[in-house]
């Protein structure tokens, strides 16, 4: 009996030990603030972290539709054209004018959006999970057809919302605040409880990070792997509705290059936060903070004079990396 | 010739061996015996240069020698086999035998030299494998052996086999053994660890025991019983290995299966099931025990007829058969069973997760208590509740996967070799387990390829060969001789 005790000390790794990831991200959020004081000491005004943050809002919301996608063990690269493509069958629906009342219109928009955002996930989890094509291959076909069918309705162009009225009425839930706290910003914290809610308490929380942690596993204890990953897919496009439901107020149109490249930001923000690539672990709240200091690091390189601004994405890209080699370095130490 | 003198290493603060002294001499089999976390493993990767002693020092040829990684040993002569395959299952043997280190012939490699080499590397261990097959095409056994003909490839002096025949049926460990005597015979010194005493006895010219870390006895083989080697090893008796039962199956039949068959592995699979019956199935590695049980709980796609308590069921999804009161154990724990990277809590109530929700949230005090429930309940022997399952022992770890499926409350359980690697402490506790779901009235089925295992605790043993269930054996006919002549189909002369 002796042995077996000393076999657990032996390898004192134990699941509190990876609380090191899970602190990571806030601890380089922090040090992400004081760099930014240094760098410019207006930015750390509360007029210009809150605008900053409501910036943040769409990669964030995409981003925690991503937590799930990759916390399952699977890769959504079809966002950025996702919204792109939900963004301007919305913009259309809402100047075809079928509705008079600009209220029930916009009602009646925001849920066509939301079904639509879910109806473009089930099609990315039905074909990573029943047609069982590799989630980067099937991601990135999607990605490819909701780009092009954008491309398609807007001929090119741009689509844009023409009814004034409507407009008006649309704005604040961009523009708008509530008791000081833009709306954007609510939104993010809101989606992220509910997030946090259904992977840390519910029973579909759990199947997500047993499918994503081992495939098999999942399989031999009843768990119907298929259906928690295509899940997964659809809460992505919800995730990324919701992002529309706030992106079109914003610039009330859209066009061709629409979101491009917001699927990088999103896995990035993902990753930042500690979410594991492979799989198997999630951190909601990790993932805000990703989306945070990516939309951070942009501010500061605009607000100092170090930086060419025009290197935002080189530096975005660097810093998936580092994240990488950090997560990695975090896991052996122990 | 390779000697280790007072070797201790320590582990953090936990010292896994303690003033080891251990010497192998040309021509000699030496078994190093104990229980699972007794440092065998360890004892063998200091040896072979995986780890560096904390203290004491190995010597070869009396000279002292110390080796900075597993490159140096070879360099030495000390080769190790791995107990775990280690081969790139995509590439073929002859490519596996010669990875890193090519032959070459101008600036491509020399395919033609090395199929050859392979060929004949094979044949001087006794077998006859196609040098251009591609290792994921071959059986458990066969693998084992290109490892082995990989090892040996290394000019050597010492071989150490880490518990080679942990996944070998009787049959391939007659052949393996055979291998090991022609390699000592060449006045190669062996190193040989193994859980499995009878072949200990047969194969070792002597024996040390590791326990907790020393070394409590070594003597020559021929006085030592494995009666005697198994006392050393747990510091007990354990004449008691298989428990006593009370009172045999019931009449009733819960499942019967009829010509039942898994494409490519199984074939008119007929077998019926009695209410509170152990039912063993044997059969060699590969004859399809698995992959039945897979497809019967509908794991695997297969097609027949299955019958619950006389009614036509079916089971084409794991979650109707869970449903169904029926579970199945996998013979993998560590990739099938148990998530290795998430904590007991987690696995305890993964299968069974549902009745640990209100109002949509997982109820975690619930959960807990069920893990000091099971803790008790199985006696699984962990210093924190809050560790991963991979930390775990190999015993501890089959404990909690049972205890995971047992919170399904099942009325069938099947499990798929519920003591492969387990020591023989773990190993007695899990048949008295088993008899004890046997005796509360559910019904299982053992699939093992441990013939005294089967024979010890199973009320009956069907015997599977190549896909086909060919033989049941009862009563007095439960011996090893009886399943082994079913199983490799040696009464009827197909095979030889």
């Amino acid at each position: 009996m002796t042995n077996v005790a000393t076999e657990t000390q032996k390898a004192p790794r134990t699941s509190r030990d990876w609380d090191m990831a899970a602190i990571a991200p806030f601890v380089a959020l922090a040090l992400l603030l004081v760099l930014g004081y240094f760098a410019n000491p207006n930015f750390i005004s509360v007029a210009n972290l809150l605008n900053v943050i409501t910036r943040s809002a769409f990669i964030a919301i995409i981003a925690l539709g991503a937590t799930y996608v990759i916390s399952s063990g699977g890769l959504d690269l079809s966002v950025g054209s996702m919204v792109a493509f939900v963004a301007s069958l919305m913009i259309l629906f809402i100047n075809s004018g079928v509705i008079a009342d600009p209220v029930l219109m916009l009602i009646c928009a925001a849920i066509l959006a939301l079904v639509l955002g879910a109806a473009c996930g089930l099609v990315n989890g039905l074909i990573t999970t029943v047609g069982r094509i590799e989630p980067f291959i099937a991601t990135l076909g999607t990605m490819g057809i909701y780009r092009g069918l954008t491309t398609w309705l807007s001929q090119g162009g741009a689509i844009t919302l023409q009814d004034r009225e409507l407009q008006q009425i649309y704005r604040p839930v961009y523009f708008g605040s509530v008791a000081g706290i833009p709306v954007p910003i609510i939104i993010i914290f809101v989606t992220a409880a509910i997030a946090a809610f259904v992977l840390y308490r519910t029973r579909y929380g759990r199947h997500v990070v047993a499918v994503g942690s081992n495939e098999d596993v999942a399989r031999y204890s009843g768990i119907s792997v298929n259906k928690v990953r295509t899940i997964a897919y659809v809460i992505q496009g919800l995730c990324v509705a919701v992002a529309v439901l706030l992106y079109v107020p914003r610039l009330g149109s859209t066009s061709a290059t629409t979101g491009i490249l917001w699927e990088l930001q999103a896995i990035t923000a993902v990753v930042v936060g500690g979410t594991a690539l492979r799989g198997g672990v999630g951190r909601v709240w990790g993932t805000v903070c990703g989306a945070f200091i990516l939309e951070i690091v942009g501010n500061i390189m605009l607000l100092s004079n170090f930086v060419s601004e025009y290197l935002i994405g080189a530096i975005q890209g660097a810093i998936i990396i580092i994240a990488m080699l950090v997560q990695r370095s975090l896991m052996r130490r122990t | 010739m390779l000697e280790a003198r007072g070797v201790s290493k320590t582990f953090g603060v936990v010292e896994v061996l303690r003033d080891i002294d251990v010497s192998v001499r040309p021509g000699e089999v030496h078994a190093i015996i104990g229980e699972n976390g007794a440092g065998k493993s360890t004892l063998m990767k200091i040896l072979a240069g995986n780890h560096a002693p904390t203290r004491g020092e190995l010597a070869i040829d009396e000279r002292a020698v110390s080796f900075s990684g597993p490159v140096d040993a070879e360099a030495a002569g000390v080769v190790l086999v791995h107990q775990e395959i280690l081969l790139a299952p995509d590439l073929t043997v002859a490519q596996n035998i010669f990875l890193g280190r090519e032959l070459r012939k101008g600036l491509t490699v020399d395919d033609r030299a090395m199929n050859e080499r392979a060929a004949q590397a094979i044949r001087n261990l006794g077998a006859e494998i196609d040098p251009k097959t591609v290792v994921r095409r071959l059986s458990i056994a066969q693998r084992q052996l290109v490892q082995i003909a990989r090892v040996l490839l290394v000019p050597h002096r010492v071989v150490i086999f880490d518990e080679p025949t942990a996944s070998l049926t009787p049959h391939e460990t007659e052949a393996l053994l055979k291998v090991i005597r022609d390699i000592r015979a060449k006045g190669v010194g062996v190193l040989y660890i193994s859980h499995r005493l009878p072949e200990v006895k047969e194969i070792a010219d002597r024996v040390t025991v590791l326990r907790d870390g020393r070394v409590v006895a070594s003597h020559d083989a021929g006085d030592l019983q494995p009666a005697d080697m198994a006392r050393l090893m747990v510091g007990r008796d354990v004449a008691k290995l298989y428990p006593e039962r009370h009172g045999g199956p019931a009449r009733e039949v819960v499942l019967e299966v009829e010509d039942f068959s898994v494409p490519g592995f199984a074939r008119n699979a007929s077998f019926q099931l009695r209410k509170g019956e152990i039912l063993g199935f044997a059969g060699l590695v590969g004859a399809g025990r698995t992959e039945l049980m897979e497809g019967v709980v509908g794991l695997r796609p297969g097609h027949g007829r299955i019958r619950h308590h006389g009614r036509a069921v079916d089971f084409s999804s794991v979650q109707h058969s869970l449903k169904a009161g029926l579970v199945y154990l996998s013979e993998d724990r560590k990739g099938k069973g148990l998530l290795l990277t998430k904590d007991l809590r987690v696995n305890l109530t993964l299968a069974s997760l549902s009745k640990f929700v209100k109002t949509l949230q997982i109820d975690r005090r619930q959960e807990a208590d069920a893990l000091d429930g099971a803790i008790r309940e199985f006696d699984i022997r962990t210093g924190r509740k809050d560790i991963l399952a991979g930390q775990l022992s190999g015993g501890n770890q089959q404990k909690l996967l049972l205890a995971k499926m047992m919170m399904l409350d099942p009325e069938i359980v099947i499990i798929d070799e519920p003591t492969r690697g387990i020591d023989i402490g773990n190993k007695e506790q899990i048949y008295k387990f088993i008899a004890k779901l046997a005796e509360e009235g559910r019904s299982i089925i053992v699939v093992s390829s441990e013939m005294p295992e089967l024979i010890g605790i199973a009320d009956r043993i069907l015997v599977m060969r190549e896909g086909h269930i060919v033989g049941e054996v009862t009563g007095d006919r439960m011996n090893e001789n009886e399943i082994v002549v079913l199983a490799t189909g040696a009464n009827t002369g197909e095979a030889a």
